[in-house]
C-alpha cells in the first residue's frame, strides 16, 4: 500500500514569495512611469513625439507588465508547471505530478523536494538543474534547448518549413507543365478516349 | 497439449513455406502445371489458417486448463483468474501475442484467398507476400518466442497470474482490434507490391486496396483509442495520452494510413502521386513492423515493459529484408508507376491533398523523431534523455491545428481550380461561426493570453467549429439539389445524399469525429486536480462539486483483495451520485492496480483514484479530477467509425430525375 507522510496538499502557498512578485511586479510599473515622465523632458523632436504620446505608451506598457505578471503570484500554478516538467524516476515513466504507482519510493519524496525548491528564490531553470544534478538528465520529460538536444526541437519545425518549400515547389513546377496538344490543333474526340474523357468529367463534377 | 501446439506451429509454418514457394513457382514459369500448382498454393494458405487456429485454440484450452507446465501459461495465468481473462492470455505476453499475430494474419489470408475470383493474377500475387510474412511470424513462433515452451523443474501449484492492469474488460478488446489494425496493413502492402511486380494495369488494385486500407484503419483507430480509454480508466493518473513509445508507435502508421487515404484520391481522380501512393502504404506496412520491434526490443523504455525480449533482431532483419524487396521492385518497375502531373492552381483540391500529406508525415516524423532521439542521444551523447509530454505536445499541437485548418479548406475547393468568389461563397459562413465562436467563448471568460494551452483551447475549438460548418454547408448544400430533383424533404435528401457518394460523405462525418475528439482534447486545458486525506464525513470541494466520504472498507476475493471508499457527491447541495474508488491487490501476482470510479458527462468527468492509505492516521487518500469534455473523445470515435462503415458501403444508383422540368443549376463544389 502506498504510504503518505500525512502532507499530501503538494506545494502550499508562501506569503514572502507572493510578497517578493508583488514588489517586482510594483517596481516594474514604477519604473515604466519615471521613464517615460523623463522622457518629456528631452529636448528632441523624437522627445517632443515621444512626450505626446506618453500617455498611450504608459497604458500600453501597463497593460503588457499587467499580461506579463498575470498569474505570477499564483504559488500552485508553478509548482504544477515545474511538476508537469519532471518524470517520476521510480521507473513507471510517468509525468511526476501523474505518478500513481502504488508503494512508489520517488514521487512523494521528489514532490517534497519541489516544493522546498520553490520556497527558494530560484528561478525555474535552476529548481530544475537541482533535479537533473540529483537524479540525471532522463528526469526532465523533455530535452533542453542547449547543445545537441536543441536538434530535437529543430528538426520537426525544420521538417514542417522543409516540407511546406517542397510542395510549393512542386505544385509551381506541375504548373508550369504545358498540356499535351495534338500536333494538328485541337482534334475532335471520339471512341475510347471520348469515353475516358467523359468518365473523367464525370467522376470531377459528381456529387 | 504442449506437444499438439508446437506440432501444429511447425504444421503451419510447413504450410504456409509451401504456399509461398508453390504460388512463386506457379507465377515465375507460366505453363500446363502452373494454374494447378498456383491452385495448390491458395489452398495451402487456406489451410494455414485452419492450423494457426488449431495452435491458438490449444493455447487458450491450456490457459482455461490451468496446465503450467507451458511456462507461457504459467507466467500468464493463474486458477482464480476470471474466464475473459484466461481467454486474454493469448495475447497478453510476448509469445501467445506474437502467435496472435499470426492467426490473424492468417485469417485476413483466408478471406483474401476465398476472394481471388475478383483478379486472380493480382490476388495470387497477393497472396504470396501474404504467405512471406506469414512465414516470418511462424518463424518466429517456432524458434524464437515459442508459446508453448514447457516449465522445467517441477510443476508449479499456481500461476504467477496475469498483469493487474491487463485485468480490465477493455484488455479483451483493446489489443485484437489493435492487431487486426497493425496486422491488417500487410494485406494493402501485398496488393501494392503485387502489383508493382506484375505491373499491374490500371487502377482496379488502387479500388481494392483502397477498401483493406480502410477496414484496417477502422480497426486501428478504434484499438489506438481503446488504448486510450485503458489508459484513462485503468492507470489512474488522469489522462488518456502519455506519448509513451508503445503508444506512439500505433501512431505511426495510423498517421501514413490516414495519408494514403487521402492522397490515393490524387491517383483515382487525376492518375498522380503513383509512386507516392505504393511508399506510403510500402511505408505504412514497414512502421507496422517497426513498431512492434520498438516495443519489444527495449530499445525504447516503456510502461508497456511486458513483452521486450531480444527478439529485435528478428523484426530489424525482417525489415532490412523487406526494404529491399520494395527497392528492388520499384527500381525494376518504376517506369510502370509514371505519371503525368499536371496543376491548375495552387488553390485546389490536388494541391490540398499535398499539403495534407505532408502535414501527416511531419507529424509521423515528429512522432518517430520524438521516440526515438533518446537513442540518438545515447549515441552521440553517451546519455539517455527523456522525450515525454511536453516535447510532443509542443511541437504537435501547432502540427493537428494545421491540419485542422486543412480539413475545414480541403474538401470546399474545387479540383483543378477555385475561383476567390467560391472560396468567398463557400467560406464565409463557416469562418463567421468560427470567429463568433471564438468572441462568445472569450466573453464568457476564456482567456486565450493568459496560457498558451488557453490559447490552443480556444484555436481548437474555433477551427472544429469552423470544420463542422463546411461539412454542414456541404450537406445542405447537396441535399438541396437531391431534395429539389425528388421532392423528398431534406433529411432525407442529406441520406440519400451520402448513399449516393458513401466515400465522399462518409469520409465527411469521419471528419465530424476528429472534430469531436478534438474539442475534448481542448478541454485538457482546463483540468484541475485534488489530493486529499479523507476521513469519515471529510468534505473536499473542486469546481461545482462537494465530496464527502461515506464510509471506507476492505473486502477479500479469490483473485484479489480490495480498499475501497464509498464518496457522496454534491452539486448545488444536492446529492447527484455516489462513487466507489477502489484499490486492489492481486494475490498471485502480488501487485497493486487501481480501479478508477467515474462520473462521466457530456460537460466533464469527476475522476476518482484511491490512492492508498495514510499509514499514520489510516484514512484514505483520494485523489480527484475535474476533466472537462473527455466524453466527447470517445463519443467522437463513435462517430469515426460510423463515418468509416458509410465509407464501406457500396453507392447507390443516381437519382432518376422524374420531372421534366428544366432545374436551375446550382453551383455545388465538387470532389471526393
Amino acid at each position: 500500500m502506498k504510504a503518505h507522510n500525512g502532507n499530501v496538499s503538494g506545494a502550499s502557498p508562501s506569503q514572502e514569495r507572493r510578497a517578493r512578485e508583488g514588489t517586482a511586479f510594483s517596481r516594474a510599473v514604477t519604473a515604466v512611469f519615471v521613464r517615460t515622465a523623463r522622457l518629456k523632458a528631452v529636448p528632441s523632436r523624437l522627445g517632443n513625439l515621444i512626450g505626446c504620446c506618453r500617455r498611450p505608451i504608459q497604458i500600453a506598457v501597463l497593460l503588457l507588465a499587467v499580461f506579463a505578471f498575470l498569474g505570477a503570484g499564483d504559488e500552485a500554478a508553478r509548482f504544477s508547471s515545474l511538476g508537469h516538467k519532471l518524470m517520476c524516476v521510480c521507473s513507471c515513466s510517468q509525468v511526476l505530478l501523474e505518478c500513481n504507482h502504488v508503494g512508489c519510493r520517488y514521487s512523494d519524496r521528489m514532490r517534497e523536494e519541489l516544493a522546498a525548491a520553490l520556497d527558494r528564490p530560484d528561478s525555474d531553470d535552476l529548481v530544475l538543474q537541482s533535479f537533473v544534478q540529483k537524479y540525471g538528465p532522463t528526469v526532465l520529460l523533455a530535452p533542453t534547448t542547449t547543445g545537441f538536444n536543441r536538434l530535437a526541437w529543430v528538426m520537426p519545425y525544420l521538417a514542417l518549413v522543409l516540407g511546406i518549400t517542397t510542395v510549393i515547389f512542386i505544385v509551381r513546377t506541375w504548373r508550369m507543365r504545358p498540356l499535351a496538344v495534338p500536333a494538328g490543333g485541337v482534334a475532335p474526340l471520339s471512341g475510347p478516349e471520348f469515353e475516358r474523357f467523359r468518365d473523367q468529367a464525370r467522376r470531377d463534377t459528381e456529387l | 497439449m504442449s506437444q499438439i501446439g508446437s506440432f501444429t506451429l511447425l504444421l503451419a509454418l510447413a504450410l504456409s513455406a509451401y504456399s509461398f514457394l508453390a504460388g512463386v513457382l506457379a507465377l515465375a514459369r507460366p505453363g500446363p502445371g502452373s494454374e494447378r500448382l498456383g491452385e495448390t498454393a491458395r489452398r495451402a494458405g487456406i489451410a494455414t489458417f485452419a492450423v494457426v487456429f488449431l495452435a491458438a485454440l490449444i493455447l487458450v484450452i491450456s490457459a482455461f486448463q490451468d496446465d503450467f507446465s507451458i511456462a507461457y501459461i504459467f507466467h500468464h495465468s493463474n486458477r482464480d483468474l476470471p474466464a475473459p481473462y484466461k481467454f486474454a492470455t493469448l495475447w497478453s505476453g510476448q509469445e501467445g501475442s506474437l502467435l496472435f499475430w499470426a492467426l490473424l494474419l492468417s485469417a485476413y489470408g483466408l478471406v483474401l484467398r476465398l476472394r481471388h475470383k475478383t483478379d486472380s493474377r493480382l490476388f495470387a500475387h497477393a497472396s504470396i507476400i501474404i504467405a512471406a510474412v506469414q512465414v516470418f511470424f511462424l518463424l518466429l513462433v517456432n524458434f524464437a518466442a515459442h508459446p508453448f515452451a514447457v516449465m522445467q523443474g517441477a510443476l508449479p501449484a499456481d500461476g504467477n497470474g496475469l498483469n493487474p492492469l491487463l485485468q480490465y474488460p477493455e484488455m479483451v478488446i483493446h489489443p485484437p482490434m489493435l492487431y487486426l489494425g497493425y496486422v491488417g496493413f500487410t494485406i494493402p502492402f501485398a496488393f501494392a507490391l503485387g502489383a508493382l511486380i506484375m505491373r499491374y494495369p490500371g487502377e482496379k488494385w488502387i479500388h481494392i486496396t483502397r477498401r483493406w486500407t480502410m477496414v484496417t484503419w477502422g480497426f486501428l483507430t478504434c484499438g489506438v483509442f481503446l488504448g486510450a480509454h485503458w489508459a484513462y480508466s485503468v492507470l489512474g493518473w488522469g489522462g488518456y495520452w502519455g506519448w509513451d513509445p508503445v503508444e506512439n508507435a500505433s501512431l505511426l502508421p495510423w498517421l501514413t494510413g490516414t495519408a494514403f487515404l487521402h492522397s490515393v484520391m490524387m491517383q483515382e481522380k487525376r492518375g498522380m502521386l503513383k509512386t507516392w501512393n505504393v511508399w506510403l502504404i510500402f511505408s505504412t506496412f514497414m512502421l507496422s513492423i517497426f513498431g512492434t520491434f520498438l516495443t519489444r526490443s527495449g530499445v525504447v523504455s516503456s510502461v508497456h515493459a511486458f513483452a521486450q525480449s531480444s527478439i529485435g533482431t528478428w523484426f530489424i532483419s525482417f525489415l532490412a529484408i523487406i526494404l529491399a524487396v520494395c527497392v528492388f521492385f520499384y527500381v525494376k518497375n518504376r517506369s510502370h508507376l509514371r505519371s503525368e502531373h499536371k496543376l491548375e492552381s495552387l488553390v485546389s483540391r490536388e494541391s490540398s491533398f499535398l499539403f495534407n500529406n505532408l502535414l501527416f508525415l511531419v507529424a509521423c516524423f515528429t512522432v518517430l523523431w520524438g521516440t526515438l532521439f533518446p537513442v540518438l542521444s545515447e549515441w552521440v551523447q553517451g546519455h539517455k534523455i527523456t522525450v515525454g509530454p511536453p516535447f510532443f505536445n509542443r511541437v504537435m499541437i501547432p502540427v493537428a491545428l494545421l491540419l485542422l485548418l486543412l480539413t475545414a479548406v480541403g474538401p470546399l475547393l474545387a479540383w483543378r481550380r477555385t475561383s476567390f468568389e467560391s472560396l468567398k461563397r463557400n467560406f464565409a459562413w463557416p469562418v463567421t461561426g468560427a470567429v463568433a465562436t471564438g468572441v462568445v467563448l472569450i466573453a464568457f471568460g476564456m482567456r486565450p493570453w493568459r496560457d498558451v494551452s488557453y490559447f490552443y483551447s480556444l484555436m481548437t475549438i474555433m477551427l472544429a467549429v469552423l470544420v463542422a460548418l463546411t461539412v454542414a454547408s456541404e450537406f445542405i448544400r447537396g441535399g438541396r439539389v437531391i431534395a429539389r430533383h425528388t421532392g423528398q424533404n431534406m433529411f432525407a435528401s442529406m441520406v440519400h445524399l451520402a448513399h449516393r457518394n458513401t466515400r465522399r460523405y462518409g469520409g465527411y462525418i469521419v471528419h465530424l469525429g476528429v472534430v469531436v475528439i478534438m474539442i475534448g482534447f481542448a478541454g485538457a486545458a482546463f483540468n484541475q486536480d485534488k489530493e486529499q486525506e479523507m476521513g469519515f464525513g471529510d468534505k473536499l470541494n473542486i469546481g461545482a462539486y462537494t465530496l464527502v466520504c461515506q464510509s471506507y472498507t476492505q473486502e477479500d476475493k479469490p483473485n484479489y483483495s480490495s480498499e475501497w471508499a464509498i464518496i457522496n457527491v454534491f452539486k448545488g447541495g444536492r446529492q447527484i451520485d455516489t462513487l466507489y474508488p477502489e484499490q486492489r491487490f492481486y494475490k498471485a501476482s502480488q501487485q497493486t492496480s487501481t480501479m478508477v470510479a467515474n462520473r462521466s458527462t457530456m460537460k466533464e468527468d469527476l475522476y476518482l483514484v484511491y490512492e492508498g492509505r495514510n499509514l499514520d492516521t489510516g484514512r484514505p487518500i483520494i485523489k480527484v479530477h475535474l476533466n472537462p469534455l473527455v466524453m466527447w473523445i470517445w463519443a467522437g470515435v463513435w462517430i469515426m467509425i460510423a463515418g468509416t462503415v458509410i465509407a464501406l458501403i457500396p453507392n447507390a444508383a443516381a437519382v432518376r430525375v422524374t420531372a421534366p422540368a428544366r432545374i436551375q443549376a446550382e453551383p455545388v463544389v465538387t470532389g471526393d
